[in-house]
């Protein structure tokens, strides 16, 4: 790990050095990954984006560098298991259908994305198959099972960098998720924007700031011991703000799913990530 | 048995003689304190693993008791100096009876 300063937090102003992200560099079994890139163009007041490892102390960071350290692989074992786990009335598994899984490489780094007019996350198409193909009842959107399965699946695109189509038929979608994201609302009046852009990197009480990235979904918290889902974040930053939070799997929630993961295009997948 | 119990070991393949590795343990387990209750206010009974040991060729290297403090899924990491080729043998003994076991050749040069 380097650990020279960072030193362009001007583009802020706002930021002490103190408290910026660091410029720790994050190899996982021997691949780099990226944790700072350009912003893409449709950001116009953010410049340069960060993953959320970046805004983390040394040792939870260490807890995401090494396979064997990190505490979501062990719901990825369960994620591996439950993919082979027959259920439902037609007798299948995951892998009935999809014999390697290999093929999901890439998946994570897409979603969520627009399947016949509708925006689908990962969470849908497995409950599409899981109550279409398979008979079997859906799981809960942030479920053990089903954060376990989606981490599985977004393991193979870790390292891969996030790249979801806003144009055309996602467009739509896209605009009601900014929308979302720069609107304020709840009893403390704040929208993702206050604390996500204009106050990245600063203390939030004894909490560091990141800019919000969603790319290493579903993550282990430290807080809670187990995987959470990007809606159950979400879900988590509204009631923090004492607002009443939208639905898990809602539209309100996947439109800005969509908005988020575009604002990390470029940055690697870290699925599954360690975070506070 | 303990449902979901999976043993995780993580010990180098190769070692320079009198080079000091170090070897993690993982196993996955709910570690049910007993001190707990259920929604209808009874006590949920304690399931823990209460002892880990690791051998290297048939001779005991560590030996520990796990106490219901210790919480889920309990990882252990220890350092050795391994003089010779051979097998580590980590044994984990469950509340309900249940011996899991793995084990991890070495080659030491």
């Amino acid at each position: 790990m380097k650990l020279t300063p960072w030193m362009t937090t001007a583009a802020l102003g706002l930021a002490g050095a103190a408290f910026a992200q660091d410029s720790n560099t994050l190899t996982i079994e021997g691949t780099t990954l990226i944790t700072e890139t350009n912003a893409p163009a449709h950001m116009e007041y953010v410049d340069t984006i960060y993953s959320g490892w970046r805004f983390r102390s040394q040792e939870t960071q260490a807890l995401e560098m090494d396979d064997f350290d990190n505490p979501a692989m062990i719901f990825v074992d369960q994620g591996i298991d439950l993919f082979e786990a027959v259920d439902g009335s037609a007798g299948k598994a995951c892998a009935s259908c999809h014999q390697d899984v290999e093929d999901f490489a890439g998946l994570r780094t897409q979603l969520p994305r627009v399947e016949d007019g509708q925006l689908v996350a990962m969470e849908d198409l497995v409950n599409e198959c899981r109550t279409e193909r398979m008979g079997a009842e859906p799981w809960k959107w942030s479920g053990g099972e089903m954060t376990a399965v989606t981490a599985r699946i977004g393991l193979l695109s870790r390292g891969l960098p996030t790249s979801v189509a806003i144009d055309g038929d996602a467009a739509p979608f896209w605009e009601r998720g900014k929308e979302l994201y720069y609107t304020r609302v709840g009893q403390l009046d704040m929208a993702c924007s206050n604390c996500h852009e204009d106050n990245y990197g600063v203390m939030i009480r004894a909490d560091h700031l990141s800019q919000g990235q969603i790319n290493g979904f579903p993550t282990y918290r430290l807080k809670n011991a187990k995987l959470n889902s990007i809606h159950g974040r979400f879900k988590g930053c509204m009631k923090n703000i004492r607002a009443t939070p939208f639905a898990e799997g809602g539209d309100e929630f996947k439109a800005l799913e969509l908005y988020l993961a575009s604002r990390g295009q470029g940055l690697s997948v870290e699925t599954p990530s360690v975070r506070n | 048995m303990a449902s979901g119990v999976k043993p995780r070991v993580k010990v180098p393949k190769t070692a320079a003689a009198g080079e000091t590795i170090t070897i993690k343990t993982l196993i996955s387990h709910k570690m049910e304190s007993g001190q707990r209750k259920d929604d209808d206010g009874n006590i949920i009974p304690r399931s823990i693993i209460n002892r880990f040991t690791a051998d290297f060729n048939g001779q005991n290297v560590i030996d520990v008791t796990l106490e219901p403090a210790i919480s889920t899924n309990p990882f252990f990491e220890f350092e050795a100096v391994v003089p010779e080729s051979g097998e580590f043998t980590f044994t984990w003994y469950d509340d309900d009876g249940d011996v899991y076991d793995t084990s991890k050749k070495i080659t030491v040069s």
